[in-house]
């Protein structure tokens, strides 16, 4: 209320210009004669009351801030009644999840005492989200990680490592899936996480179509292009890729690389991906595209899943995917219209390729390290990956089991999960367990985008080009 | 006392003499009332009556601090550290890397400094030709709809539809429009004009990308510059035209004599402002070719975020943002400087 001061002095102190103008105005001339003293004294002192303000201020801000980057602890047992657990998107939404999670944590309350809140993160914002927990120290208790970030995160030192203690705890390293917990981390370091939901990429074919064509499921990569130029015809073609998708694209690479021997990373863990196995894997897959012709060129610029519906909806009569039954059955695919084999090699094998025709896919659960319910975390670990829970998830979700045991339940053994089952025990490898993994799926994944858009638009495929687009994605990952 | 406030004389007079002396019963006497009354409260807080300004000012301050120079601070700081996936746990102990970063971003022989400044040209290009067609756009229409008519303000507002949707939903429509083969653009182009001779252009990939990104950005944007020029316009005397036509202006002349330099301040600031918006723009890009852009359609706010972020250096994407950060600066302040020299010039 008390107005007039306010506007009018904080007019004064700033522009100094005006005061005769204003002084004029008010008539009273002296006033300026008195003034420059005065207002030298006048205009120090605020200014130094704000500087001190400012900087007390900014001072207090930097060190909040450096309070939450400082997440030293390492963990305790504060508060042992609640858990905070961020699920990965396994079901086809959100509220899919809450269903088949729901029940479960309620039967882990029951035992245990322990509340777990749920939260179900989208896979477009959950690594996101997890970096943020790390930088900050606030996150939750136990957390679904992709495998393939596993040694990425591990090295940020955001996750509570599985030693041989902690492992005890949750039942032993000897209860899961060894290629399964060897994509939990580096080799040679403890896992920064334990296996939960386990899955494998198998070549689908359309068994309708392979019949009326006279065709059995391809058992070589040559087979598989030869059915695929007998089932091309007009609009239907014989294979869909997920051309512009950078995880397929890469996954892709890493399988079929498999086959041709090809590694993307040295020993000591450094990149090195434009090997001639490399341009051969990648000649040969983008190749069915531009060469061979029996993916439609649209699918260079697939990257929602377009290829999965062409699948499901008989324009494209073969698919490279991770286990799925919803996937097809909600785009209208009836169960059994289809069936699986594992992605076929080419023969005779190429020297020094191996015997693996897919990578470890799956979601890893882990125990972030900031947690102040580091037993009760452990044993929601425990709880989860206990062959009952694995059977009832996994079986829910359409994804294999990641111990052992459970995978004997019967319901593991239809058709197609027996095919999964074989490649995840013997064919199957982890990708890369390097911190920058998720480097190397950026940049490769994207030069192979674009190696789909040129055969497309009809550029012929040479290994010089597919060499010298390796060449330029591996000088993306700078130290 | 709000009468007080609503009349200029007073309210300085007052000031004047409660505020700048700070002296009670100073000369001064058609303040001698408000002064007295001030006095009172001041007594009260015993506040230095300086330090009241800057009270007020405070939470302004504090929120810029917050909101702006903190955040602005952090990012110039990361941008000397080597501040990887393996520091961000602690990442006030990130090692320093003095100008490590700035060294890798500048280095235009090697992969990474290469790409970036492709990625720059690009969204140059990309900029200069939507601000220019977006600004073109909105005057000519800003200028059709001056005349009264039936359904002109029905007209107008359809014309700022794409301003007012949400970005994502729109840039997702317009990626449904351009995809090969299920997109309403190739439909027309292809199986109704025939344009291509049978072949049909990828949109989404390869080099078409940056048509199909400029053609987004300049749909999104014109209403913009549409809409302030129509405010920008009501400001223009109708007596004006009506002299300039007595005088035997025709259209053209009167556009090129009266509208558009009584634009002048208007298109100032609006090509300004076109022009920064563009070049930060993130969303169209992203939402219309996901995170890994093509070649033709990888604005630099995308491809920093793509080079560093997703790969979790964040030192290195730091140095790129300041980079981009002081261009903006000194195309802008080149900008200002010398379109109000030419303006005082004028004046």
């Amino acid at each position: 209320m008390r107005h007039p001061t306010s506007p009018a002095s904080g007019h004064n102190a700033t522009s100094h210009s005006a005061t005769s103008h204003s002084a004029t105005s008010s008539g009273e001339p002296p006033a300026t004669a008195p003034a420059p003293g005065a207002r030298r004294r006048a205009r120090r002192r605020p200014r130094r009351t704000a500087t001190a303000l400012t900087a007390g201020i900014a001072g207090g801000i930097l060190l909040a801030a450096a309070a939450c980057g400082g997440g030293t602890g390492s963990g305790g047992n504060g508060s042992p009644k609640t858990l905070t657990y961020w699920a990965s998107n396994q079901g086809t939404d959100i509220a899919a999840d809450q269903r088949v999670l729901g029940p479960e944590l309620a039967k882990f309350e029951k035992q245990s005492g322990i509340k777990v809140k749920l939260e179900v993160v989208p896979w477009t914002d959950l690594l996101n989200r997890i970096l943020a927990a790390t930088t900050s120290g606030q996150g939750p208790d136990v957390l679904n990680i992709g495998n393939t970030w596993s040694a990425s995160l591990q090295a940020t030192g955001g996750l509570l490592p599985f030693d041989a203690k902690t492992i005890a705890q949750v039942g032993g390293a000897q209860r899961f899936v060894p290629a399964a917990l060897a994509s939990a981390g580096a080799k040679g370091k403890d896992p920064a996480a334990v296996p939960l939901y386990s899955l494998a990429y198998g070549l689908y074919y359309n068994k309708k179509m392979f019949a009326d064509a006279k065709l059995d499921p391809p058992k070589t990569w040559q087979e598989m292009v030869d059915d695929g130029h007998r089932l091309t015809k007009g609009n239907v073609h014989g294979i869909a890729v997920e051309g512009a998708s950078i995880p397929e694209n890469v996954h892709a690479a890493f399988n079929i690389g498999q086959m041709y021997g090809a590694d993307f990373f040295t020993p000591d863990g450094k990149p090195q991906f434009a090997t001639p196995q490399a341009v051969a894997a990648i000649k040969s897959y983008v190749g069915l595209l531009g060469t061979d012709k029996i993916a439609a060129p649209g699918n260079a610029e697939y990257s929602a899943n377009q290829s999965l519906n062409d699948f499901a909806t008989g324009k494209a009569a073969m698919l490279m995917w991770q286990a799925t039954t919803s996937g097809f059955t909600n785009l209208g695919m009836k169960p059994g219209a289809w069936g699986v084999v594992p992605i076929p090699a080419p023969s005779p094998t190429p020297p020094g390729g191996r015997d693996v025709t897919s990578m470890v896919a799956g979601i890893n659960i882990a125990v972030f390290k900031n947690t102040d319910n580091r037993d009760g975390a452990l044993k929601f670990v425990k709880f989860m990956t206990s062959d009952d829970e694995q059977k009832i998830l996994n079986k829910a979700y359409g994804s294999l089991p990641s111990v052992t045991a459970a995978q004997n339940d019967p319901a593991f053994d239809t058709a197609d999960l027996k095919v999964f089952k074989d490649i995840l025990a013997a064919h199957a490898a982890p990708l890369p367990q390097v911190p920058s993994e998720s480097q190397f799926e950026t940049a490769v994944g994207t030069a192979m985008k674009e190696l789909f858009a040129d055969a497309a638009a009809g550029r012929p495929l040479t290994d010089d080009r597919i060499k010298s687009k390796l060449e330029a994605a591996q000088q993306q990952m700078a130290k | 006392m709000t009468s007080a406030n609503v009349s200029p004389g007073t309210t300085r007079a007052g000031g004047a003499a409660g505020g700048r002396r700070g002296r009670p019963g100073g000369p001064g006497a058609a303040g001698g009332a408000p002064t007295a009354r001030a006095r009172r409260p001041r007594r009260r807080l015993r506040l230095p009556p300086r330090l009241l300004p800057y009270l007020l000012l405070a939470p302004a301050v504090v929120a810029e601090l917050v909101v702006h120079v903190v955040p602005i601070a952090v990012g110039v700081w990361m941008s000397f550290r080597d501040l990887t996936l393996f520091y961000i746990r602690d990442w006030a102990k990130a090692p320093g890397k003095g100008l490590g970063n700035y060294r890798i971003a500048v280095d235009f022989d090697a992969a990474i400094g290469k790409d970036l400044l492709g990625s720059f040209l690009v969204t140059v290009g990309v900029t200069v030709l939507a601000v220019g067609l977006s600004w073109l756009l909105g005057t000519a229409a800003a200028i059709l709809m001056q005349e009264r008519f039936r359904g002109r303000g029905l007209l107008r507002a359809a014309f700022l539809v794409p301003y007012a949707l949400p970005v994502y939903a729109a840039v997702m429509t317009w990626g449904f429009l351009f995809q090969r083969d299920t997109g309403m653009v190739d439909h027309v182009l292809v199986d109704q004009l025939h344009l291509t001779g049978g072949d049909r252009p990828f949109w989404l990939i390869g080099g078409n990308s940056f048509w199909a990104l400029l053609t987004v950005i300049v749909w999104r944007s014109w209403p913009f510059a549409f809409l302030v020029l129509m405010a920008g316009l009501q400001n223009v005397p109708r007596d004006l035209y009506e002299a300039s036509a007595l005088d035997g202006a025709g259209v053209w002349r009167q556009i090129r004599h009266i509208t558009l330099p009584a634009l002048r301040p208007v298109n100032q600031v609006l090509v300004l402002v076109l022009f920064l918006w563009t070049f930060n723009d993130f969303n169209t890009p992203f939402v219309l070719f996901g995170k890994a852009a093509p070649d033709g359609g990888d604005l630099v706010s995308l491809h920093i975020y793509q080079t560093s972020f997703i790969t979790w250096n964040f030192g290195a994407g730091s140095a790129m943002s300041v980079l981009l950060l002081l261009f903006l600066l000194l195309v802008t302040a080149v900008y200002l400087i010398a379109t109000s020299r030419r303006r005082t010039a004028r004046a």
